[in-house]
Parts: C-alpha cells; structure tokens; sequence
C-alpha cells in the first residue's frame, strides 16, 4: 500500500473512531474546562499553519510567488464578506493569470 | 416536519455541498487519484480533516504527518458526537449513520434549533447531515473530474486555491483579538519550522501553540 492510500484509510478510520466515541460516552467524562478550550484553539493554529506553509514554502523552502498574490486577494473577498465560493475562485483566478503572465 | 428547519437545512447542504468542488479540485492537485479523492468524501467526511491530509500529503509530508494534522482537526467532531447523542438517542447501525454525519454543519444546524423543541433538532441534525453528505460527495467528484481535464494546477490558480480555501475555513473563527493573534503566530511558527523539519511537522507543532494560548483561562 503506498503513503496516499495509508493517508486516505487512515484519515478515514480516525476520523470515523473520533465521531463515534464521541457518540458512545457519557458527557460528563469530557468536561475537562481547559482541555475544550484547547480543542476550539486547534483548528485556528493548524487551517492558519497550513494557510502559511501552502503560501509561502515549496518543498520545505521560503517561496515568494503568484500564490501569496492569489492569497492576498481572497483575504481581500473575505474581509469584503464575499461568499466562499467567491474568495477561493477569485484567489485561482489572480493565480493563473499572473503565472501566466 | 418543521418547514424552518427543513428550509435551513437544505440551503446549508447545498452551500456547504459547493465547497465539494474546492476539496475534489485540490486533492488531484496534491497527486491523489480520484478514487481516492472521492473515498475521502465518502469516508473521512469531515472538509478541514479532508483539506488537511491533502495539503500536508500534496506539500511532501509523510502519511503519519497528513493522518495527525487530519485527525487533530477531527477531534471537535466527537465533541459534537458527545453533544448530540443525548439529543438523538440512537443505538446500533443508526449511531454508526449519526456519528458519520456529525460535522460543524449538523451540528450547528441542530443546535440552532434548540427553541424549536428536540424534534426539530433532530431534524435539522439529520437533513444537515444528509444534505451535506449527498452534495458534498456530488461536487468532490465534480471538482475532481474538472481538475483532472485541466492538467498543471499552477496553470489554473489551483495552487493559490488550496491555501485560500483554509484561509476560508479559519476566518469565521477569528471571532476575536486574541484568535487572530493565535492564528498570526501559528502562521509565523509554520513558516519558520519549514526549512528545518520535514513538511506536515510545522503544521502539527502549532497545535502545541494552541495548547499555551489555551492553557489559562481568559478574563
């Protein structure tokens, strides 16, 4: 089995064992008060990591390209409270056209 | 049937479903085939793990790497899974189907019921849960076809898609000051860790940084 296949199972069944457990305990096991706060800061660190590293690096090195132009413009829509759909096609659309360039 | 929350259900189905076609447009970018863009869809069924272990496994991470970046974004979800079950009471298979379905939309779209009385909630749960799933698979493979016809991703913007697809997940939770600074530093500390440890490791290191903003509370 080669890694992408291992990464697509393997997100699979953690993904699915993550959503049952929660389904299959008592809530008054997880009321850990510092532990949930954590857990809604998660998502914010690691979608905000992964906006920074897909910007700005390829292959493990700084790269300055069309992606950070196409990125600056879909925060551009987001702050203009432009639909999703918009901000990401909008970034796209800057992207090609200056790698096209 | 409550005609409010059917209404709402739907139209947070079809608009979540679109983003299908983001996930099946960047997953062939990152190199995976469209068997196993659409499996993740049908599967791991949860857009930021989905998002996630592309991004990661697409920018030359390990599969360990792409599975814990994915499965820490995963985590919420058995939080909603902890939060609905006292509401559905469902055992057997139709647990299995509710945990599957258990992502922000249901969720919220339940929650958001809650004046309505517990059966509108769970309406809302499982025509949110449904609805997701059918569009979201529908446009997985829809993005996935369409990316595969147009060849070099870069050619296509496809590149600056990705990053600005998680851009459009994280914004709706930079509710406050002190997330966006969480979400600046994360960004900092991912772009800094790069050049020095292998690709998907940055990533997983800024959850530590969730950790110390989350460790006290706040006042």
């Amino acid at each position: 089995m080669n890694a992408l296949w291992l990464g697509v199972l393997g997100t699979s069944v953690i993904a699915f064992l993550l959503k049952f457990t929660g389904h299959s305990i008592p809530e008054k096991y997880v009321s850990n008060p510092r532990a949930l706060r954590i857990n809604t800061l998660i998502p914010i660190a690691l979608l905000s990591a992964l906006v920074g590293v897909q910007t700005l690096t390829e292959k493990g090195k700084w790269v300055i390209d069309q992606r950070l132009a196409g990125v600056a413009v879909a925060l551009i829509a987001l702050s203009l409270k432009a639909p999703y759909f918009v901000v990401v096609a909008s970034a796209a659309v800057t992207s090609a056209v200056l790698y096209r360039l | 049937m409550n005609r409010a929350t059917a209404t709402q259900s739907l139209s947070v189905s079809f608009t979540v479903g679109l983003y299908g076609t983001a996930f099946g447009a960047a997953s062939i970018a990152a190199g995976f085939s469209i068997l196993q863009t659409c499996l993740l869809s049908l599967l791991t069924f949860s857009g930021a793990s989905q998002f996630a272990v592309v991004g990661v496994m697409g920018a030359g991470g390990s599969a360990i790497s792409g599975i814990a970046t994915a499965s820490l974004l995963g985590i919420r979800n058995g939080l909603y899974g902890l939060r609905m079950a006292p509401i559905l009471k469902v055992r057997g298979l139709k647990r299995v189907v509710a945990a599957q379905v258990t992502i922000d939309e249901s969720t919220g779209v339940a929650i958001g019921q809650e004046d309505l009385g517990i059966d509108a909630m769970k309406q809302g749960f499982w025509l949110t849960g449904f609805g997701v799933y059918i569009f979201w698979n529908i446009f997985t493979l829809m993005g996935a076809l369409g990316a595969q016809a147009m060849g070099n991703p870069s050619a296509w913007g496809l590149d600056a898609a990705v990053p600005a697809a998680f851009l459009g997940l994280v914004w709706p939770r930079l509710t406050g000051k002190f997330e966006r600074v969480l979400a600046a530093s994360s960004i900092l500390l991912a772009i800094a860790l790069s050049p020095i440890i292998s690709a998907g490791l940055p990533i997983i290191a800024t959850a530590l940084l969730a950790a110390a903003f989350g460790w006290k509370e706040r006042t």
